[in-house]
């Protein structure tokens, strides 16, 4: 039995816009006589777009009518309806989220991508979507390594920590890119990033007059991966955190634009009209390629991958989902800790309205649960559940393998007719927001975007 | 060193063992023996000098196969030697005990026998165990009544253990679940001596539409606690095997009692609407 869905992947980045198409198959890996287990199984890229330059008005303002032109056109080229699409992300990323139209932009584009395709922002989404496009987990996995990924862009490079089980660990952003000046042909500069001080505009540049800018990107890379005690220089760079390293040998995996040019034989360093070459360059010189470096299985294309093929995850194979509506978007998590959920089922419902009212719309109950609980167990945390929520639908996320006892408990309480959804083997981090979209494989499991915002 | 220097070394030494002993002694009763049985095999890795052992230890969090075990010589270690014999006595005692009254007084699960007398011919009587005899016909009737929608049944077979750990909470959840969808559930039997096919009999003797039974499974060296659920549509005796949905691997480690009720529940509402079950349902 498999099943497949159409995911596409559209990425905004600070200098360039691309757009995937990719088909995600869904197997029961489980033998026919036990509860079965759905899995991603391949997939598969259907559709790459060219890689466009993002349209700008001016220096602040992106060109909304320009990119939504983009899209539809790539949409045509691909012959694919967005009414046929079934899950995906639309990312903005690096420099771009930070400009003036950002919001708007983003919200028109998921709208024209379909349904269940979900707009996102953030440099920890980013980090980890484009890790997993160049396919950093899996390296991590495969090898038994700790890896710690960069995509490196235009404005920003995108760190992303994992363990040798291929777990996240941390993730991080510094303003590190190829595109921090933009120079013309004859290296006159016309645009520098607010981050670089030492480079002023309409100053003619050579490879170098360059040189001390360029160790000091690389500097502050090479702080980030603690191979050189951290400094200012590290600081300087950081846009809101760095990751925090293991006490153990690490991997660094690259992606990004800049990825592609730190072996590269490229000789004119004007080549892509800003500081990429040089950069390149300058990384394959340093410390940060003087160990074990691998390239990712997608460099440029890593952060869009990412977004269409590896943004969606598949909840637990066990799950209740019943009268809702989907898909059901940008719910908020608020977590209740293990201390908690073993209250008394009174004490329990305080903590959940109290938690709960602080949200107009619904938010998701997000819980560890026990690993093989008695029905004693499932009874009290649906009393208290039921006695706490305010108002449905009623959407819980449960880590370990309870939410169809934990649902079925719940519509028994509160009455055929109530919209529950509750899913199981999803991990969702307090601050961060979930996106459900319809049941797959028969109502057995569903397709869930978990989007990060920070780590704990 | 003369003779009677060694005499005085001697007598220091056996001085010193002396003091030493009892309390060595005194502090291990205390400690009591290690229980083998609660070392979770899934994180035991005892190769010597392996070339990645940590890799090994990751592959072996997926399986609770006795591998990386290590050895002495040509041998098991004593560890693993223990371990094996206590986790086969733990499978055999499985079958051979009987599941206790306790627990079915204390479930409110009325006691019905088949026709084997006792263990022995259990094992050694398939047949058996598929049938009842008039006394015990007498209560599946009064219990179950007549043509009821859907039945759970819980039986024995090969391992206590198995319904002990499990039964009772599956059981639980499987109501709970047929609640939701809006089927009342009625009263469930324990079966001591139970085949599978013994619900083939309940079938006819009740003409249910649908049974259930929790059954042990026959016991591995992984774990002695694993149930089945044997679910099939109109049972009765000479029913084809293919007619029955089975859903295995329920305990601590495999798929959990509550959520593989919850799972059946959804099975036997499934199983209802379409009248069938086995390879009729796919």
């Amino acid at each position: 039995m498999s099943e497949s869905i159409i995911s596409v992947g559209i990425d905004l980045g600070t200098t360039t816009t691309q757009m995937i198409v990719s088909r995600l198959t869904i197997e029961n890996t489980a033998s026919p006589f036990t509860v079965p287990h759905m899995e991603i199984k391949h997939r598969e890229i259907l559709y790459e777009s060219p890689v466009h330059f993002t349209p700008l008005l001016s220096a602040d303002t992106l060109d909304a009518e320009a990119i939504c032109g983009i899209i539809r056109q790539e949409y045509d080229n691909a012959g694919i309806e967005p009414s046929r699409v079934q899950t995906g992300a639309v990312i903005i990323t690096g420099e771009t989220a930070r400009k003036e139209n950002a919001k708007e932009v983003l919200s028109a584009l998921s709208q024209l991508a379909g349904t269940f395709v979900v707009a996102t922002a953030g440099p920890a989404l980013e980090s980890v979507l484009a890790a997993r496009g160049a396919g950093a987990d899996r390296y991590a996995k495969e090898h038994g390594v700790y890896v710690l990924h960069m995509d490196i862009g235009g404005g920003t490079s995108n760190l992303a920590l994992f363990d040798p089980e291929g777990q996240l660990l941390d993730t991080g952003c510094l303003n590190v890119g190829g595109r921090l000046l933009k120079l013309d042909e004859h290296g006159k500069v016309y645009y520098v990033s607010p981050v670089v001080q030492e480079i002023e505009l309409g100053q003619i540049v050579t490879p170098q007059a360059l040189a001390p800018l360029m160790d000091t990107l690389v500097q502050a890379l090479e702080e980030a991966a603690g191979l050189r005690p951290a400094t200012e220089c590290l600081t300087r760079f950081i846009t809101d955190k760095t990751v925090t390293l293991p006490d153990a040998p690490l991997v660094i995996s690259f992606s990004g634009g800049v990825a592609d040019l730190i072996c590269s034989t490229e000789e004119n360093w004007l080549r892509y009209g800003d500081i990429g070459v040089l950069l390149g360059a300058a990384i394959r010189r340093s410390k940060l390629c003087s160990g074990t470096f691998t390239l990712g299985a997608q460099t440029v294309r890593a952060t869009v991958v990412g977004a269409g093929s590896y943004s969606t995850e598949l909840s637990g194979s066990t799950v209740t989902c019943s009268d809702a509506q989907f898909p059901l978007q940008d719910l908020p998590a608020v977590s209740l800790s293990a201390a908690e959920t073993a209250l008394p089922a009174r004490e329990l419902a305080q903590v959940i309205r109290k938690k709960l009212s602080i949200y107009e719309d619904t938010a998701v109950l997000s819980m560890k649960g026990e690993r093989s609980p008695t029905y004693e167990q499932i009874s009290d945390l649906a009393d208290g559940i039921a006695q706490g929520v305010l108002s449905a639908p009623v959407v819980v996320a449960v880590e370990h393998d309870m939410a169809k006892a934990l649902g079925q408990a719940l519509r028994c309480r509160m009455g055929q007719g109530t919209p529950i959804v509750c899913l199981d083997g999803i991990h969702v981090p307090e601050g961060s927001f979930l996106d459900i979209a319809a049941p797959v494989a028969a109502g057995a499991a569903v397709p869930v975007v978990i989007k990060t915002l920070a780590f704990s | 060193m003369d003779k009677q220097e060694l005499k005085t070394l001697v007598a220091q030494l056996l001085r010193e063992m002396d003091v030493e002993t009892p309390k060595e002694e005194a502090a291990e009763p205390q400690q009591g023996i290690r229980d083998l049985t609660q070392v979770d095999l899934r994180q035991e890795y005892h190769v010597q000098d392996a070339e990645n052992g940590q890799a090994f230890v990751r592959l072996k969090k997926k399986t609770p196969a006795r591998l990386g075990l290590g050895r002495c010589g040509a041998r098991y270690r004593t560890d693993s030697m223990l371990r094996f014999r206590a986790d086969h006595a733990a499978a055999q005692d499985s079958v051979f005990s009987l599941v206790p009254k306790e627990f079915y007084e204390r479930h409110d699960l009325p006691f019905v026998q088949t026709m084997c007398k006792d263990k022995d011919q259990y094992l050694t009587r398939p047949d058996l165990g598929r049938r009842f005899d008039a006394q015990n016909q007498t209560i599946i009737r009064q219990v179950c009544g007549s043509s009821p929608k859907v039945l759970l049944v819980i039986g024995d077979g090969l391992s206590s253990d198995a319904i002990t750990a499990n039964a009772a909470d599956c059981a639980a959840a499987i109501r709970q679940g047929l609640k939701s969808f809006g089927i009342e559930l009625g009263k469930s039997l324990f079966i001591q001596y139970a085949r599978v096919g013994a619900m083939d009999h309940i079938g006819e003797l009740t003409n249910a539409e649908l049974i259930c039974m929790l059954v042990g499974e026959r016991p591995g060296l992984a774990t002695s606690e694993s149930m089945s659920a044997y679910i099939t549509y109109q049972p009765r005796p000479g029913i084809s095997e293919a007619k029955r949905t089975v859903v295995s691997n329920i305990h601590r480690q495999g798929t959990p009692a509550v959520e593989a009720g919850a799972h059946i529940a959804e099975l036997l509402h499934i199983m209802l609407q379409k009248k069938a079950s086995g390879i009729d349902l796919r």
